[in-house]
């Protein structure tokens, strides 16, 4: 009894709420972001234009389509990629780690955009080349050209958060289930992957969003993913809501991505919450 | 191609490319030297206001952050760089009927590149409020310190010390980000280096070049840094 008592009398009294300076200048920050949201939807409401819209949204769908195509291939291929780079990144053998050391240092070290122009000018220049050996047909496509580029820049972040999770591992986990007769891939599946998800979804999640986020500059090797066709919109309308609209599309799906990893973090670490 | 010309386009002067590719070295590190201040200022009073303890602060700079980091870099550059003209246009216009404006592509790529920037280094900066115990607060006001002396005199010299690791992480991503901003005719390094690409036709030289210079300006940094982080923990231990 006197315990609960004691709490009661030693809470301090609520604050007075009041408008201190903070409050103004928080309200005022507040009211310019409705401001900004108000003038840009009155702005799209003011500018609406039927034809815009009926000439452009279908073009913006595909673009879309083949924003999340890139975005999943590129994604896929570099998750495969990276195994043996973290393989290598982890390995003991100074030759293998030094090559997938200087692998993901060039692709985290150099923008992307350097590393697509590379791919689609640079090595698309060696026409005749390519032709002998056949493979021009894909450096042809800007569209294979960037999941290339992409898939290469993914792997060697991807690399790193694999080689991250599994170093999260404590040591003691391998020594036991060798100790228990398992032997190392069996570890890994049933060991220690389940406990280096969790540590890698996160960085997983916002790798994919860096991947989406960093897919729009394909729109300048001429791929027509989403922000591809806003340029084109963009050219033949002069309609800045060509890039409003993509700007609402990609911030839309950058928070349900956002919010989707933050939800599954949630049900993946249950058991770790008292 | 015999291996002598590669060498002579890559020679200083009228027929090679290093003075222009040079020249676009220094609009890089000048844009992003230019960059850093402004973000990092603006990053630190977002985290501040996004670690406050009134709620509307909290907000403003959630929707900051959000933002700025959910566009992509690109979209961010476009719509800034297209659609600011129109803005300040419409209101310049207000008052001076005949005025046009033109947005230069180095401002409009500073503004852009600092809003990602401190967006980015904001959650930097918040993750290192957190770190930063109470105690440290209510002992600086103990000892009379007031507010804006305390966060001055106390919190500010740990959180740059506890932020310093994030915030090269965000610099090494900004100065990558300097090369979106060629798509807007800036004469920075990836630009010059593709005009060069674009008329000798030797398009992987050229990019490759470009993609050294800027491994060379990361490993620069990151001597930089690593100069730094040696100084800052040099003052903790005294």
């Amino acid at each position: 009894m006197s315990v609960s008592q004691a709490i009661v009398i030693d809470k301090p009294p609520p604050q007075a709420r009041g408008w201190p300076r903070v409050r103004i200048l928080g309200y005022a920050l507040v009211g310019i972001w409705m401001l900004f949201g108000l003038g840009i939807v009155a702005y799209l409401v003011y500018a609406w234009n039927a034809e815009f819209f009926a000439r452009y949204a279908p073009a913006y769908l595909q673009g879309l389509g083949t924003t999340l195509s890139l975005v999943s291939i590129s994604m896929v291929l570099g998750a495969i990629l990276s195994l043996p780079v973290a393989y290598g990144r982890m390995s003991k053998n100074p030759f293998l780690s030094g090559l997938a050391y200087c692998y993901v240092y060039f692709f985290r070290g150099t923008p992307l955009l350097v590393q697509t122009y590379l791919v689609y000018y640079g090595i698309g220049s060696f026409r005749p080349e390519l032709e002998t050996v056949g493979l021009w047909w894909f450096f042809r496509e800007a569209f294979y050209c960037g999941v290339f580029a992409f898939s290469l820049n993914t792997a060697a972040y991807q690399a790193e958060i694999l080689r991250g999770a599994i170093e999260s591992v404590p040591l003691g986990q391998w020594e036991g289930a060798a100790s228990l007769g398992l032997h190392k891939l069996q570890t890994l599946r049933k060991v220690v992957l389940p406990q280096a998800i969790i540590v890698a979804l996160r960085p997983y999640g916002n790798e994919l969003i860096l991947m989406i986020k960093a897919s729009a500059i394909v729109a300048i090797i001429t791929v027509y993913d989403l922000m591809g066709n806003a340029k084109l919109a963009y050219a033949k309308s002069f309609d800045i809501q060509a890039y409003i609209w993509v700007a609402i599309v990609y911030l839309v799906m950058v928070e349900i991505l956002r919010h989707g990893v933050e939800w599954i973090e949630r049900r993946i670490t249950v058991h770790l919450h008292r | 191609m015999p291996a002598q010309s590669i060498w002579t386009l890559l020679s200083w002067g009228p027929d090679g490319w290093s003075d222009d590719i040079a020249s676009g070295v220094l609009v890089t590190i000048a844009l992003a030297l230019a960059t850093l201040p402004i973000g990092l200022v603006i990053g630190f009073f977002v985290a501040f206001a996004k670690q406050h303890e009134e709620p509307s602060l909290r907000l403003a700079g959630n929707i900051y952050t959000t933002v700025f980091r959910g566009l992509p870099e690109l979209v961010t550059l476009f719509l800034f760089f297209f659609g600011m003209p129109l803005l300040l246009q419409y209101v310049v216009r207000l008052f001076n009927p005949d005025a046009t404006i033109d947005v230069n592509s180095f401002v409009a790529g500073m503004i852009v590149l600092a809003l990602i920037f401190s967006s980015y280094a904001s959650e930097v900066f918040l993750s290192a409020f957190r770190a930063i115990p109470k105690g440290q607060y209510e002992g600086g006001y103990a000892i009379g310190l007031s507010t804006w002396q305390t966060m001055r005199l106390v919190i500010l010299p740990q959180l740059i010390r506890i932020a310093f690791p994030g915030l090269e992480n965000c610099w090494l991503s900004l100065l990558k980000d300097t090369s979106l901003v060629s798509v807007v005719n800036l004469a920075e390094t990836l630009r010059q280096s593709g005009v060069a690409a674009r008329v000798t036709k030797h398009s992987f030289l050229f990019y490759s070049v470009a993609a050294l210079i800027f491994l060379a300006l990361a490993v620069l940094s990151s001597i930089a840094t690593s100069y730094i982080l040696r100084y800052l923990g040099r003052r903790e231990a005294r």
